[in-house]
């Protein structure tokens, strides 16, 4: 039994089933995010003081560059496939996979700074804030990565059956990884700069 | 994965091909990938989990009834750390009271209603072969399940299960000892997930699949409830989730989301940061749990729609008006949250913004229950078993309905909140309401399921019953609450005098519980006897319904039709003057 428009796109709607998908999985994304935003905004408001340049904003201003870097080469995996360049779509998709473990090492830097000072999210409201928007964006881009390491291992053995399929999944890939880069360009302000 | 050649995937007609390989026990009833079969396996777990969390409430019925009586029967099961002796301990009764809520709403009504009957029926009322990501159902399903264990787990650990509420309300369920909230919080976790897996396969299904000719306005109105159903809980669930993870780190971390500066407990000033919000806790919470009312709710509305236009043997009066009514009521439910905060001291601009939101809210509410009543006009009804609970579900939903009203002004609020009135009105809506319409779907669609009809007698006597009891359940809060007796009270509040006239009814609702309890034995008896010994349909429309489901074999096999269904009309036409029958489905291609 096949379902119906899970490569090919529905005439009416013009979606196949996993593009509509994945927005509605970002959309939901956004209410989880849009909350702990809330919270951060909420609790800013009713702090007597709010901590300033805790952070290293270098780290963090390096780490915005690899995420805005990791999204070009998500585009570009992307764009090898449309071309039928699979060889090139590797490349581009491997650089995604290290940057993101790039930002996760830096990530680990800051972190351990941290609680080698004894400073971890029990410490102030702020580092409350920090570590949960973070970690949780930080889990965020774990996900990514175990999806990338399907798609570079197993999951890359699809493209010979059915080439149309695994680019549409490399597509839906950029969409979320594309979103998880748009948290941090959210996060970094928030928690590095104001 | 079967193997999919490029250029052969775009016909979609041979979605119903029978030529595939017989699954083995574990794939087809266990780990399976076909809705239907996850459909009653969500309804199945779902039921037992109503069965459990109304026994939870039966156990706690007693101690009020009772005060301080040693429980008869299980008393000595629960263990001495919840009820030596058979005596109720008050931190036991608070397990209780946060469990029945939890699991009646998260692990019984939403999983029925939603992954039950959404799972089962909206498929084929859209005439699609399978959801659009079969193995994502399979996953919500057992994603469901562990949340589930989760959370039954949490009673025999040390320390018992959550007893902060089922509101989980700070600082006190940070500040509660024993693993149970934290259990909670974890079961939540998986719960949420498993809801956002099953709203973007439900969206995407209703989107994508619907057979040809199906346009939006020959919907059935059950699909347009899950539809609104599924964005609420999209949209709504995640900040719950955003929720239960700062309340987790709060209990984990040690971080102060929700503790405010200068918390003592038991004497002690807490050693923590502070700055923390504990309203903030409850607007994200409630964020989530005001649409998880609508959640409940509308798809009742949409099976007793269904099965009232089935035995009215009518059009529904205003189906456009039901549409529309129940789109406005999914934007709506997204900004009435904090009338259920009234009592917080959040100040009176946001008080009065949100009451006015909650009186424009019941507007589209009432449209949708006058509707479902002006269809009954004129109608020679069919009073089969589905249609009783359907019937039954109008004039309480109603009655729920309307007594919220009072809750949804801040004056009259601050009287009513924390009342037994409180506790009578949301029942009201969710058990004699939303359980009722959940039982006519359950006769109304079992005869799909099974190929077999329920017993209608042992049906009548359930319906009969069940609605006197629960009647004489949840009436009397209403006088108790009017006359101010306290909710979450271990003995129902005996130290306060002005209770002194209102206990009595405790007794009276102790014992139409217990006798509720007798009433649903003959529906699991029903329920299991009919799976192989009630009468056998004598085709695939037992009901001359009108909608697609009624098209596929009883019971659908995987694939569901036999032949891919074409829609050539509105979904409830029934009484067509001119017409041969009384009925003219939306699969047949031309007027008999």
């Amino acid at each position: 039994m096949d379902i119906p428009y899970t490569v090919e796109t529905r005439p009416d709607t013009g979606l196949a089933n996993g593009k509509l998908g994945i927005w509605l999985f970002l959309a939901s994304e956004v209410m989880l995010f849009g909350a702990l935003f809330s919270t951060y905004v909420i609790l800013r408001a009713g702090s007597v003081t709010w901590p300033r340049g805790e952070l290293n904003v270098w780290l963090g201003m390096v780490n915005t560059f690899i995420l805005i870097g990791s999204s070009v080469t998500m585009v570009m995996a992307w764009a090898s496939l449309k071309l039928h360049d699979f060889g090139k779509h590797r490349w581009y998709l491997l650089a995604t996979f290290v940057l993101a473990g790039i930002f996760l090492v830096n990530k680990y830097f800051e972190y351990a700074d941290h609680f080698a000072r004894g400073e971890g999210p029990w410490h102030s409201t702020f580092l409350a804030i920090y570590f949960t928007l973070t970690g949780l964006h930080g889990l965020h881009i774990v996900g990514g990565m175990v999806v990338m390491a399907y798609l570079l291992g197993p999951g890359a053995k699809l493209y010979k059956r059915n080439p149309d399929q695994f680019t549409n999944r490399v597509e839906y890939t950029g969409l979320y990884w594309h979103f998880v880069d748009l948290v941090w360009i959210f996060l970094f302000p928030i928690l590095y700069l104001l | 994965m079967e193997k999919v050649a490029t250029h052969e995937t775009a016909a979609h007609g041979h979605a119903m091909e029978h030529a595939h390989p017989e699954l083995g026990f574990w794939r087809k009833y266990v780990f399976s990938t076909d809705h239907k079969v996850i459909g009653i396996q969500y309804t199945i777990t779902a039921l037992l989990f109503l069965l459990f969390g109304f026994t939870l409430m039966m156990i706690m019925r007693w101690q009020l009834a009772y005060p301080g009586a040693p429980i008869p029967i299980i008393g000595n099961m629960l263990g001495m750390a919840n009820a030596p002796g058979g005596i109720m301990l008050p931190e036991f009764y608070n397990q209780l009271g946060a469990m029945h809520g939890t699991i009646m709403v998260f692990l019984g009504v939403v999983p029925l209603a939603v992954g039950g009957f959404g799972n089962f029926v909206m498929p084929l009322q859209i005439g699609a072969p399978d959801m659009a990501f079969p193995k994502l159902n399979m996953a919500s399903y057992w994603v469901y399940a562990v949340g589930g264990m989760v959370m039954l787990v949490s009673f025999v650990l040390p320390g018992g299960a959550a007893n902060s509420g089922w509101t989980s309300y700070a600082p006190l369920s940070i500040t509660a000892i024993g693993n149970g909230q934290t259990m909670w919080l974890i079961g939540m976790i998986f719960l949420i997930t498993s809801s956002l897996l099953g709203s973007v396969n439900f969206i995407v299904t209703i989107v994508q699949l619907r057979a040809k000719g199906l346009t939006w306005m020959r919907l059935p109105f059950f699909v347009w409830a899950q539809l609104v159903t599924a964005f609420l809980l999209l949209l709504a669930f995640p900040p719950l989730e955003a929720a239960g993870v700062l309340q987790l780190m709060d209990r984990l971390a040690g971080t102060s989301f929700f503790m405010p500066s200068g918390l003592v407990v038991g004497g002690q000033p807490l050693q923590i940061s502070g700055q923390g919000n504990p309203l903030l806790w409850q607007h994200l919470f409630w964020f989530l749990a005001h649409p998880e009312v609508y959640v409940l709710i509308l798809p009742a509305m949409g099976i007793v729609s269904e099965v009232i236009a089935n035995n009215t043997r009518k059009p529904l009066w205003g189906y456009k008006a039901l549409v529309y009514s129940v789109i406005f009521l999914g934007f709506m439910s997204f900004i009435v949250w904090a009338h259920h905060m009234f009592m917080t001291g959040m100040g009176t601009t946001i008080s009065a913004f949100f009451q006015t939101t909650t009186m424009i809210i019941s507007i589209p509410s009432v449209v949708i229950l006058t509707a479902l009543l002006l269809s009954l006009w004129g109608a020679s009804i069919r009073y089969t078993t589905p249609m009783l609970f359907a019937l039954a579900f109008l004039p309480m939903f109603g009655i729920g309905g309307l007594t919220g009203l009072p809750l949804g002004l801040a004056p009259s609020d601050i009287h009513l909140h924390d009342t037994y009135y409180v506790i009578g009105h949301f029942h009201y809506v969710v058990a004699p309401g939303t359980i009722f319409a959940l039982f006519a779907g359950i006769y109304y669609w079992f005869p799909k399921a099974t190929g077999r009809m329920m017993n209608e007698m042992l049906g009548k006597i359930h319906f009969v019953g069940s609605f006197i009891c629960i009647n004489i359940i949840f009436m009397p809060m209403f006088i108790q609450g009017l006359g101010g007796m306290n909710r979450r009270m271990y003995d129902g509040g005996a130290q306060y005098a002005h209770n002194a006239q209102l206990l009595k009814w405790n007794v009276v609702i102790g014992m139409a519980a217990w006798t509720m309890a007798l009433f649903q034995l003959p529906f699991i008896i029903n329920f299991f006897m009919s799976i192989r010994g009630g009468k056998k349909v004598t085709n695939d429309n037992p009901w001359d319904a009108t909608t697609l489901e009624w098209a596929a074999p009883s019971p659908p096999g995987h694939g569901n039709f036999v032949t891919e269904p074409v829609v050539y009309r509105g979904p409830y036409e029934y009484s067509v003057p001119g017409a041969a029958r009384d009925f003219t489905p939306q699969f047949e291609a031309e007027r008999a």
